[in-house]
């Protein structure tokens, strides 16, 4: 074990880390907003099912919270233990950034959170509602910022290197830096997806268990119809994505493709398996001229292949497949949200298969948002800050059987973790169906205690 | 002044300030945590309520010290973590399971729910005593040897006693009845080993290094830091009684002065924490890295400073707003 290399041992445990850190504040950024959503609607119509809904996805996203906070936690730790470059060399960038994070957001996150939760008999309705806002503004603002911080290293701008190190020169170039509004609409919509599929899915997974209260079906309508919106702004902000990250890294660009030489109207692979050793790919599959159409917006448009950065482009064959998975997740999600949001507005339920195929995707926001960070993180690779710094210049001295220890540790908790996670998250489906009154006319049901004191 | 010269003292005490308030307030959930295994089901939902409202936001105080430590002082970061590799993923490995087991307990079915308990309260103890660990090596200047290991076993032992001391006396303000009773009887056994550990740091720290050595004890610093042990020793005797009377008291339903041993508690960490303080300033690492030297740009630090500026009152504000809102013995979580 001890003859493993500490580089790749230390990425591939930030790499861990990272990739289970991001599950959760996929789903706290937009379900805070949702639930905002119902607590106004309830507050608008008074009608209990939206306060049934909000107090049961309140309970996912607390669970949600939990484990963005231990993850995220452990996140800021490993900055030092496995980049101590990182921060010694571009430290005077990234920390103000990290600084403003924990400062505007992490707080108010917590904080609020607690009066969200434990709060609605304790608080006026106002400030319960207050509090519902103030969390989901919180998880949007930490997004925001970690954003500008990743965005800045795909495309660093504002700053001048002395000394080998990055010192600021301007903060708003910094903030504003080339990338970062595409990917933070992208991410924010991508929590969006991630959350309308969840949603959607464990809706429909109680529907169809016979759970038919109306606050399922409000939950459910929610969930399709928010996914029919968002994907088609989805699917347009990706490609202007992919344009933007022509201009600033066109080699992450052509791993994405799959394309070797600089060619014209280069065709869109549907499917290939890149060769890296023999520079080639095998058994392709494309539709002529489409990539050249999509990334140039002309039949002919060229676009430079990888044999042009031989040495600084990233290794292929993962940047290309994860490329795959997340616009094919984004195609499925398409057809699903707008059949569901067909049949729902036609019948006013999704048809049993639909209902099946939503459960399957309860979860495939995450699987889009995984493989996306993958082309966004690995595509950037040899370097760590694009064309500043190189990954290998920032690891850690810690020695490799050290990290390899841990992370193991660390892998066990996570896969255990999210074992759990999405158990509960179901289980608490079934128990909500099994103490919710069937099909009850609401002008007859109680008024659950909190919507009473709420 | 030079900005290179104050700003990192600046952000010296920043960071001081949220390690104080992080040992303090998790530092009561944690200890709170140590004990879930100690009392009777229906208790451990009353323990668990009594820090629900508030462990998330304790835990961020630590956020905000690494964090100041990362963007202040870059290369002590780097140097101190990687020094202490192993006890950090202790504590984290801790946290992790503690965070996780709070809010799975609530939700699990109900055959589940012991288990969760057992972790929370085996997540807390490893938290606890993995940062104690970490004292006790940073203290004596981050090397593994057979003296600075044990000395930093010690110091893990004795953090966890502290934190169940400050726990066992918030469960005093917090419960009734025999909850609050046995609170009375963990916060005497833990008073004692939490008054050794203060005296082993007290007479580690001056040994590590002839500097703090002479901090301490040239003429006239030493009568001039004198009040600092006598409050200390003043505090732990006034706990002490306070513990003593209030069984009696408590069992004739008579509340007066429960808050007297948590406040007192305090107290200790407190001046603790400004002993250290002293002894170590201006130094990161112990006689290696001072605070100069491991500095960020001055124009990095004011960007943040003017931040926290108008950020750090705010966080103040509604985290006493909360604290309001939570005011008051805990009442089962009427959870959402
Ligand atoms: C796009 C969103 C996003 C991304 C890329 C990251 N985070 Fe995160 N993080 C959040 C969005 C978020 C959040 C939504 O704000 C969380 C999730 C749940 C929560 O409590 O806040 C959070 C929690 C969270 C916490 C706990 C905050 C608390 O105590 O309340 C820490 C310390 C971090 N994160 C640190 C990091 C670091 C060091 C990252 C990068 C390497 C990172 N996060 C990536
Ligand atoms: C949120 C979703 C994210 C995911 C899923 C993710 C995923 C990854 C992956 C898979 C790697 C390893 C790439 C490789 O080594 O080939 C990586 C590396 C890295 N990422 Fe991210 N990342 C995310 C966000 C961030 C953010 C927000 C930051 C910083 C602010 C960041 C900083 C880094 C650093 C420092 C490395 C180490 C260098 C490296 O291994 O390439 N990442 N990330
Ligand atoms: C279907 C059409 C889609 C296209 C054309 C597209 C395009 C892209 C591109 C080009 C990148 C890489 C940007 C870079 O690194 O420079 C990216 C990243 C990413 N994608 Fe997509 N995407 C699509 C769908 C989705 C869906 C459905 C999700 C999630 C629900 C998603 C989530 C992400 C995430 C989280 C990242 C990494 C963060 C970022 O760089 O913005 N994408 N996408």
């Amino acid at each position: 074990m001890l003859d493993l290399d500490p580089i790749l041992l230390a990425r591939a445990q930030f790499a861990a880390n990272i990739t289970f850190h991001i599950l959760f504040p996929t789903i706290t950024i937009s379900l805070g907003w949702v639930l905002l959503f119902f607590k106004l609607r309830y507050n608008a119509t008074q009608h209990p099912k939206w306060i049934e809904a909000y107090k049961f996805w309140v309970k996912v996203f607390a669970l949600s919270f939990a484990l963005g906070v231990v993850s995220g936690v452990t996140m800021s730790f490993q900055f030092g233990t496995n980049w101590p470059g990182f921060m010694e060399t571009v430290g005077n960038i990234a920390g103000p950034l990290l600084a403003y994070e924990v400062l505007t957001a992490f707080f108010m996150e917590a904080t609020f959170l607690a009066i969200m939760l434990f709060g609605m008999n304790r608080v006026s309705n106002r400030v319960h509602t207050m509090a519902t806002l103030l969390v989901a503004v919180g998880t949007t603002l930490s997004a925001f910022w970690i954003l500008v911080l990743n965005s800045w290293m795909q495309t660093p701008a504002g700053f001048e290197m002395i000394d080998g190190k990055a010192h600021a020169v301007d903060w708003l170039a910094i903030i504003f830096n080339p990338s970062f509004p595409y990917r933070l609409v992208h991410m924010l919509l991508a929590s969006g997806l991630t959350v309308a599929f969840l949603i959607a899915g464990v809706s429909a997974y109680r529907w169809l268990r016979g759970d038919r209260t109306e606050s399922v079906g409000a939950a459910m309508k929610t969930g399709v119809y928010m996914g029919a919106v968002l994907i088609p702004l989805q699917i347009l902000a990706g490609d202007l994505h992919g344009l933007n990250t022509l201009k600033h890294q066109p080699a992450k660009v052509a791993a994405m493709e799959g394309v070797w030489e600089t060619a014209r109207g280069v065709p869109v692979l549907l499917f290939a398996i890149p060769d890296e050793k023999n520079r080639t790919n095998h058994a392709e599959v494309g539709i002529p001229k489409l990539a050249s159409l999509i990334l140039t917006h002309e039949l002919d448009g060229e676009i430079k292949g990888l044999n042009e950065f031989v040495g600084k482009h990233p290794p292929v064959a993962p940047v290309f497949w994860a490329f795959r998975i997340m616009v094919g997740v984004g195609v499925l999600m398409l057809l699903v949200s707008w059949i569901g949001a067909w049949q729902i507005k036609r019948h006013h339920a999704p048809a049993p298969w639909l209902a099946r195929v939503l459960i399957a995707m309860s979860f495939s926001g995450w699987v889009a948002t995984v493989a996306g960070w993958y082309v966004t993180e690995i595509g950037r690779q040899p370097y760590l800050v694009y064309g500043v710094m190189k990954t290998a210049e920032a690891a850690s001295r810690v020695p490799a059987g050290m990290i390899a220890t841990t992370f193991f540790m660390y892998l066990a908790v996570y896969v255990a973790l999210t074992v759990a996670y999405v158990s509960v998250v179901f289980y608490l489906a079934r128990r909500a169906g099994e103490t919710a009154p069937q099909v009850t006319p609401p002008s007859i049901k109680p008024l659950s205690q909190g919507a009473a004191n709420g | 002044m030079d900005s290179a010269q104050w700003l990192p003292v600046v952000f010296l005490g920043l960071m001081g300030l949220a390690m104080l308030a992080y040992v303090v307030l998790d530092g009561y959930d944690l200890g709170v945590g140590i004990m879930l295994e100690s009392a009777t089901d229906e208790d451990k939902d009353t323990m668990v309520s009594s820090i629900g409202p508030f462990w998330d936001a304790n835990e961020t105080w630590l956020v905000l010290g690494i964090g100041v430590l990362l963007v202040a002082f870059p290369m002590a970061h780097g140097a101190i973590l990687t020094a202490l590799y192993l006890p950090v993923a202790v504590m984290l490995f801790g946290l992790i399971l503690r965070g996780v087991a709070f809010d799975f307990r609530a939700k699990v079915n109900a055959h589940r729910k012991p288990l969760w308990n057992r972790l929370f309260c085996v997540g807390s103890i490893l938290a606890s005593f993995a940062q104690g660990l970490m004292l006790g090596l940073y203290i004596t200047g981050l090397q593994y040897t057979a003296a600075t290991l044990s000395f930093g076993v010690l110091t893990g032992l004795c953090l966890c006693a502290g934190y169940v001391l400050l726990g066992s006396t918030w469960i005093l303000m917090k419960a009734e009845g025999r909850l609050q009773q046995q609170a009375v009887g963990w916060a005497r056994r833990s008073l004692w080993v939490t008054a050794l550990g203060i005296v082993a740091i007290s007479a580690a720290t001056p040994m590590v290094s002839e500097r703090i050595f002479d901090k301490w004890f040239s003429l006239p610093n030493f009568f001039l830091l004198l009040p600092i042990p006598i409050a200390t020793a003043v505090l732990f005797f006034a706990i002490d009684r306070a513990l003593r009377r209030l069984p009696t008291r408590l069992a004739q339903g008579n509340e007066y002065g429960v808050w007297v041993p948590f406040a007192c508690a305090v107290g200790i960490f407190l001046l603790a924490f400004y002993g250290l303080a002293y002894s170590l300033f201006p130094y990161l690492v112990v006689n290696r890295i001072d605070i100069w030297q491991a500095a960020s740009s001055p124009e990095s630090l004011m960007i943040i400073l003017i931040g926290a500026a108008f950020v750090l009152p705010a966080i103040i504000g509604y985290t006493v707003f909360a604290y309001r809102v939570f005011w008051g013995k805990a009442q089962e979580l009427t959870y959402y």
